[in-house]
């Protein structure tokens, strides 16, 4: 049963230096108020895990607190590069990161077989390009038809963090609106954490909710507006402003500590 | 009576023009987005929107920034999650048409997004492959949507993300490209542009089409509703 705890608690509980880290969201929940708490905490050598790493990460990778990263889609969505990303890749500032890719359509798949507890997950995909020869993927052939598939392996991440709009008093989450892997996250996961909007006395079920029952959860942790500048359908709304001031903000390595400096995101 | 226009609402314009008729089209941010809304509003109002964060049936009223908009989510006939939208959706080819961009492309329609250079040290990081690879694969017809210059136009990609198969089309700020007996053929030039003119913005041998159409200019009421669709 899920604890509903701080969130320092949450985070000091589960993620320590180089843990494998999966802070999901697919441009909506995205749990940025955990992952900087992980920075405030000092976390280092972190695998970091995600589809679609785009500020949050940026900030984690710009400062040096990621030691690989596991992902498909590496941009600042509607405005272009994430220039931190870019740095560490291209030039290894402040350090060199590992990363190992995938498209969306397989790593949505490494979740699933994850949650499942399956080994690997069968798709069609791969084949034919150059993402083949460069990541984790195999094929096989299916024992019925003898066609040829791509094989991606389960990913079990050894923490799950995800936001949501709601808990109940007994850790039983409901999100809603776009609802990305953050499901198939906490179930892939060793350990989860979610960060809730609000903790109500009753969840009050919605059309196309997903709900998550406390019992698999670890920690529960209010964190009212704890997407920001992503969001939280129906109680925040996204701060597009800020993901283009980002590119700004992170074009220089100077120009970003300072911003991060203030923010107290130094670690 | 003409109207003054840039190159890229032309862009926008032909694109929107390729959805006339079309039962379903996947996009994403930017270009793609505002020529699929201008379609719905102009030529295929029952025209369903699919992006890639899992909205199904989205009607937004104004041009996303990201393809994760609250909007999206609050206008949809149905939301899915991620596994879903690839595993149910795109994966057995329900999506007819995709719109896709890239930072380069070969002849065969091939698409790079993921690296620039050498893929272990890569003078520029693209954001990756996303959902394209399989879009590409799942969507009948693919309509590629790029700028017109000899740095995205390549004999050679410099990595693979996407293959080219499904390509129907490519629209650009100077024309638009069909595949003819597997690789790229200029097919249309827009108003004032030269032959010469997209030779020296494309990075290999270009093919011309014996019937070069030139691009009817946008109408009054496509350049409106684009403009007002960009004003919201």
């Amino acid at each position: 049963m899920a604890q509903i705890v701080s969130l320092s608690e949450a985070v000091e509980a589960t993620v320590q230096d180089g843990a494998s880290v999966a802070l999901e969201g697919f441009t909506h929940l995205i749990p940025f108020a955990a992952g900087h708490e992980v920075l405030r905490q000092g976390r280092r050598e972190l695998e970091l895990i995600r589809m679609t790493p785009d500020i949050l990460y940026d900030q984690m990778i710009g400062v040096g607190a990621a030691r690989r990263l596991v992902f498909s889609y590496g941009g600042n969505p509607g405005v272009g590069s994430l220039h931190r990303f870019r740095d560490a890749v291209e030039h290894g500032w402040p350090r060199p990161i590992e990363v190992e890719e995938h498209s969306h359509a397989g790593m949505a798949n490494r979740y699933v077989a994850g949650a499942s507890r399956l080994p690997f997950m069968v798709m069609r995909g791969y084949e034919g390009t150059d993402l083949a020869a460069h990541t984790n993927v195999a094929t096989v052939i299916c024992p019925f038809t003898g066609e040829q598939l791509a094989a991606v392996p389960a990913l079990n991440p050894e923490v799950a963090i995800v936001h949501a709009q709601e808990a109940d008093r007994d850790g039983n989450v409901q999100l809603w609106g776009i609802p990305g892997v953050q499901k198939e996250a906490v179930l892939a996961a060793q350990r989860s954490v979610v960060t809730v909007e609000r903790i109500v006395d009753e969840l009050e079920l919605r059309p196309g909710g997903v709900v998550i029952p406390g019992w698999v959860i670890d920690y529960v942790a209010p964190a009212p507006g704890g997407s920001l500048p992503s969001y939280a359908l129906g109680i925040t709304e996204r701060d597009n402003d800020f993901y283009r001031e980002w590119d700004l903000i992170s074009r220089d390595r100077e120009h970003f500590q300072a911003w991060m400096s203030e923010q107290g995101l130094l670690g | 009576m003409s109207v003054d226009y840039t190159n890229g609402e032309l862009q926008t314009v032909v694109a929107a023009r390729s959805l006339a008729g079309k039962r379903s089209c996947f996009i994403g941010v930017g270009r793609p987005s505002t020529a699929a809304l201008l379609a719905r509003m102009v030529h295929n109002p029952r025209l369903v929107l699919v992006y890639e964060s899992g909205t199904i049936g989205a009607k937004p009223y104004h041009v996303p920034l990201s393809i994760g908009d609250g909007e999206l989510a609050q206008t949809a006939d149905l939301v899915v999650s991620v596994p879903e939208m690839f595993n149910y959706w795109i994966g057995p080819g329900r999506v007819q048409v995709a719109f896709l961009g890239a930072a380069q492309i070969d002849p065969q329609a091939n698409l790079n997004s993921t690296v620039i250079g050498d893929y272990e040290h890569p003078r520029t990081r693209l954001p990756g492959a996303g959902g394209a690879p399989e879009i590409a694969t799942g969507c009948a017809e693919v309509v590629v949507i790029a700028p017109h210059s000899k740095r995205t136009f390549v004999q050679r990609l410099d990595f693979k993300t996407t293959r080219g198969e499904r390509t129907t089309l490519v629209i650009t700020d100077l024309g638009v490209l069909e595949p003819r007996d597997g690789s790229l053929c200029l097919t249309a030039v827009h108003p004032g542009v030269s032959v010469d003119e997209v030779r020296e913005n494309t990075g290999f041998e270009l093919a011309v089409s014996e019937s070069l159409k030139v691009s009817e200019p946008p109408s009054t009421k496509e350049l409106n509703a684009l403009r007002e669709l960009a004003s919201r």
